[in-house]
């Protein structure tokens, strides 16, 4: 079976060796995606299987027959940016640029968690309802990493993205 | 045409406030943001190029010694290898910044563990990196009880760097003080850990080296090239559009960038080669650990009539850079019995170079963590002992200062934090298991210019492109230049394009000590100014009667639109040059933070809970893009004085941390609300645009003033930075 990525279906035709962030960057062209340590520390990579945030530098394109992935040009484009890709121009929440398609995934996965329910570390409550603080945004978006060190902004981005939706 | 700048005194025309556009300044957003987030932007090793190959680069083993073989038969027989190369036109360790020529390409030889030896080229990347962790290297090593590998290592070879100052004599001044503060500081090494890994594509045509590389400097960078492979600057062309971070490691050229040429060369087909997060570690380039003493003699007062700071670092043998730990403490505060050195010791660990801000980032660190102490002996609030200590003139050169707003940024930030510097005894509050303290520290950084050119064009269709080989790191180039232009020629920022990041245009200043924007930012200041003066000429006025906005000329009644007014593009290279001004005044930027920590007392953990940072820099040209420097500064000072620390093996000097697992940046949980306030200044002597240096200042110092906010919530004064839970845990005062 082939993988669906950002809606179109690509052959799995690759060296088993090869991460899921190779095959998009190397095998598709959707270089978005970004490698800042291929070993899962960092979070450039993010990208969407099946609607959940994942390191796509930690699992190899092979396993993914039938799955269907989203990427930083899937959710949006200059023309029609995503409101989280408009939100981090308007609040500065990036500066090189190299963290920012992982960090746009990981808080587009990210904000569909909070509206299903799953609580973090930082919940006050884990039975009820998980309300989007900023201190919630900040553990929730902790898994990308940002040299530049845009995170003030970068929750300012969020935390606007989800008053809006909310 | 070229219009030179030379700066060898103020320009108190400020010509930018006197414009009509209005742009500059606003906090407008970066014309780059939408290619950056959406993932259309191009970064180095994002090239589609035909027949591409791929390279892996192969490290040492040992921390000193030789090659003595490469086995590379067996890995030339795995599938898809098609090279296996170690060429003495590769480097072996990353150029210093501004370096301009070839570092150290003794490829067989072994200065440090972790150096580059070989590069292995194969079709895919799977394939290169298979072969690459399977090929077989023998060598001859030096016992490495014998190799220095720290800076107190008996073996090492010590040396003066730079110019002391002597000045006075600071042990009687120790002596007579009313209050004296003695006092050892250490800092660890630090990575610059950009995000993006050092990446190059090299293509060879046989006469041209095309690169599309990932670097700050590119005017630098090409005569490095061409000087590592034997052929002219002119043979080499550069392509750096979007670079995913810098912070000093991507000043000069890395040993993948060689490898890559030559094996493009060696091959006749385009080659890749991106580092792996564990290679940029290890032999990129390292801040210096240091070790500083900071003596500071004062009158009952709090005024300094004695300063002392002398520090040890390292770098390799060979390497002319040492990290200028003293730099601010040469002008900062008063005290006319001086002492001021820095001593390099020889060791074998990577090559020690640029790291965001270098000497002050950890320099002002030590000194302020000293100066809050130097508060406490005294009784004296931090605050008003900084506001006591401010000279009048350079203490040891005489010089005058430029525009400083170190007084007005230290009451600036006090009154947004809300600092209260009454009652400094420590262990005053606590919630539940966490003892509350602020703390606070000044900020301050050299003001550096550097030679730049670019060229500007006013086409007849009413836009205009701004040229330079300038990159933009992650710092708002593309913003600022674009407003620069925009408004000395009347045109909105939509309507003019800046292009960088390519040895074809002229050569800017590059990316690198915070004088990017002063310098090449001049330079398109110039080219517009001649550009004006066409204009003027055109329609018969002075230049300065000449009124443009919106893409239209106003010359006394008369309203003429671009498009009618300029028959032929209009052409127009600037050229800014440094004339010597910081020869007659001492020009930095000055600020102060403001921290409230939280330390666990069961545990030790440090939480930053706010922190406020007040910065004079001169004109910001963009609010927005300034104010994100700042706040990227401020991380820093974060990971620098609580995580940060690259953390090397006794035995062969092997870098243990060598990845983001290991080596803790801060993260977002790591980093509260940071509030940054940009005091109003226009500093004359900074450039022709009142601007001055933007990307480093907001780490210089901040590391100091979470540890005299640590020291506040506890009552524990680390001196060894960074302050983990562990140099805490043992004296925390019992609950
Ligand atoms: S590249 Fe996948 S987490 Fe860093
Ligand atoms: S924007 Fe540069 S690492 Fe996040």
């Amino acid at each position: 079976m082939p993988i669906t990525i950002n809606g179109a279906e690509h052959d799995l035709d690759v060296d088993p060796r090869t991460s899921l962030l190779d095959f998009l960057r190397t095998g598709c062209g959707l270089t978005g995606t970004k490698k800042g340590c291929d070993h899962g520390q960092c979070g450039a990579c993010t990208v969407l299987l099946n609607g959940q945030r994942i390191n796509s530098c930690l699992t190899l394109a092979v396993m993914h027959d039938g799955d269907s992935v989203t990427t930083i040009e899937g959710l949006g484009t200059p023309d029609a940016p995503h409101p989280l890709q408009a939100a981090f121009v308007r609040h500065d929440g990036y500066q090189c640029g190299y963290c920012t398609p992982g960090q746009i995934c990981s808080a587009k996965a990210m904000l569909d968690e909070v509206a299903a329910g799953w609580t973090s570390f930082v919940s006050d409550d884990v039975a009820g309802a998980p309300k989007l603080s900023e201190e919630e945004i900040r553990e929730r978006m902790s898994g990308n990493v940002c040299r530049c060190g845009a995170y003030s902004n970068i929750v300012a981005a969020i935390a606007e993205v989800a008053e809006a939706q909310a | 045409m070229t219009r030179l700048y030379t700066m060898d005194k103020p320009d108190e025309r400020n010509r930018l406030d006197a414009m009509a556009q209005g742009i500059i300044g606003r906090p407008l957003d970066r014309p780059d943001g939408s290619a950056k987030t959406t993932g259309v932007a191009p970064y180095a090793a994002e090239y589609v190029l035909a027949d591409c190959a791929e390279g892996v680069l192969v490290l040492a083993t040992i921390s000193r010694g030789e090659v003595v073989e490469i086995e590379s038969a067996p890995v030339l027989g795995m599938p898809g290898v098609l090279a296996v190369i170690a060429d003495p036109r590769m480097i072996t360790r990353s150029a210093q910044g501004g370096a301009g020529k070839s570092p150290v390409r003794e490829i067989h030889k072994v200065d440090y563990y972790g150096q580059p030896v070989a590069l292995v080229v194969a079709e895919t990347f799977e394939q290169a990196r298979d072969a690459a962790t399977r090929l077989r290297i023998a060598y001859r090593a030096d016992d490495p009880a014998k190799v220095p590998l720290e800076q107190d290592d008996s073996h090492a070879a010590h040396e003066a760097y730079g110019e002391p100052v002597e000045q006075g004599n600071l042990d009687v001044a120790m002596r007579d003080a009313a209050h004296a503060v003695d006092v050892t500081y250490t800092t660890e090494g630090h990575a610059s850990a950009a995000m993006e890994p050092h990446a190059s594509i090299a293509d060879w045509d046989g006469n041209t080296l095309t690169a599309h590389s990932s670097l700050q400097m590119l005017k630098y960078n090409q005569k490095e090239l061409a000087d590592a492979l034997g052929i002219k600057p002119e043979q080499v062309r550069l392509i750096s559009p979007y670079v995913g971070g810098g912070f000093g490691s991507k000043l000069g050229i890395s040993a993948e960038l060689t490898a890559a040429a030559v094996a493009a060369i060696e091959l006749g087909r385009p080659v890749r080669v991106v580092m792996s997060r564990q290679q940029v570690f290890q032999c990129v380039m390292r801040r210096s650990e240091t070790r500083q003493r900071i003596r500071l003699a004062a009158d009952g007062e709090g005024r300094l009539n004695g300063f002392g700071h002398e520090a040890w670092v390292s770098n390799l043998p060979g390497e002319k850079f040492a990290e200028p730990v003293t730099q601010a403490s040469e002008f900062l505060y008063r005290g006319e019995h001086r002492r001021l050195r820095i001593d390099l010791a020889r060791i074998h660990r990577m090559t020690a170079g640029s790291v965001r801000a270098p000497g002050e980032a950890v320099g002002m660190q030590c000194l302020e963590a000293a100066m809050d102490e130097l508060a406490l002996a005294s009784g004296i609030d931090p605050v008003e002992l900084r506001l006591r200590n401010i000279p009048e003139m350079h203490p040891s050169e005489g010089l005058p200062y430029s525009s400083r707003r170190l007084a007005e940024c230290l009451k600036v930030g006090a009154e947004r934090f809300g600092w209260d510097g009454s009652d400094r005894r420590p262990c005053q509050r606590r919630e539940g298991e966490w003892w509350i303290g602020t703390g606070m520290a000044t900020a301050c950084r050299v003001h550096n210019l550097n030679e730049a050119q670019a060229r500007v064009t006013l086409s007849t269709d009413g836009t205009a492109v701004v040229e330079s080989d300038m990159t933009d790191i992650g710092t708002g180039t593309y913003a600022i230049l674009g407003q620069i232009a925009g408004e000395m020629l009347g045109l909105p920022p939509e309507k003019v394009l800046v292009q960088l990041g390519d040895t074809r245009y002229p050569p800017g200043a590059g990316s690198g000590g915070s004088w990017g924007a002063a310098s090449t930012g001049s330079a398109v200041f110039a080219a517009c100014e001649s550009i004006r003066e066409q204009l003027a000429e055109q329609l018969g006025v002075d230049e300065a009667d000449l009124t443009l906005k919106d893409g239209t000329a106003v010359a006394g009644n008369r309203r003429i639109p671009f498009t009618e007014l300029v028959k032929a593009d209009l052409t127009e290279t600037g050229h800014f040059k440094n004339g010597g001004i910081d020869e007659k005044f001492a020009i930095a930027m000055y600020g102060a933070f403001f921290v409230e920590v939280g330390v666990n007392a069961y545990t030790g953990e440090t939480r930053v809970r706010r922190m406020t940072g007040a910065f004079g820099l001169g004109r910001a040209l963009n609010a927005k893009t300034a104010t994100s420097q700042c706040l990227g500064g401020m991380v820093w000072g974060i990971g620098s004085a609580l995580t940060e620390e690259l953390v090397f093996d006794p035995r062969d000097g092997h870098l243990v941390n060598h990845d983001v697992a290991e080596y803790h940046v801060p993260v977002n949980a790591d980093v509260p609300a940071l509030d940054v306030v940009l005091v109003d200044e226009r500093d004359p002597a900074g450039s022709p645009l009142q601007a001055k240096g933007v990307g480093e200042l907001g780490i210089c110092g901040a590391a100091g003033a979470i540890a005299n906010a640590i020291h506040h919530a506890c009552g524990v004064r680390v001196r060894s930075f960074p302050i983990t839970p562990d140099k805490l845990l043992d004296q925390l005062p019992e609950l």
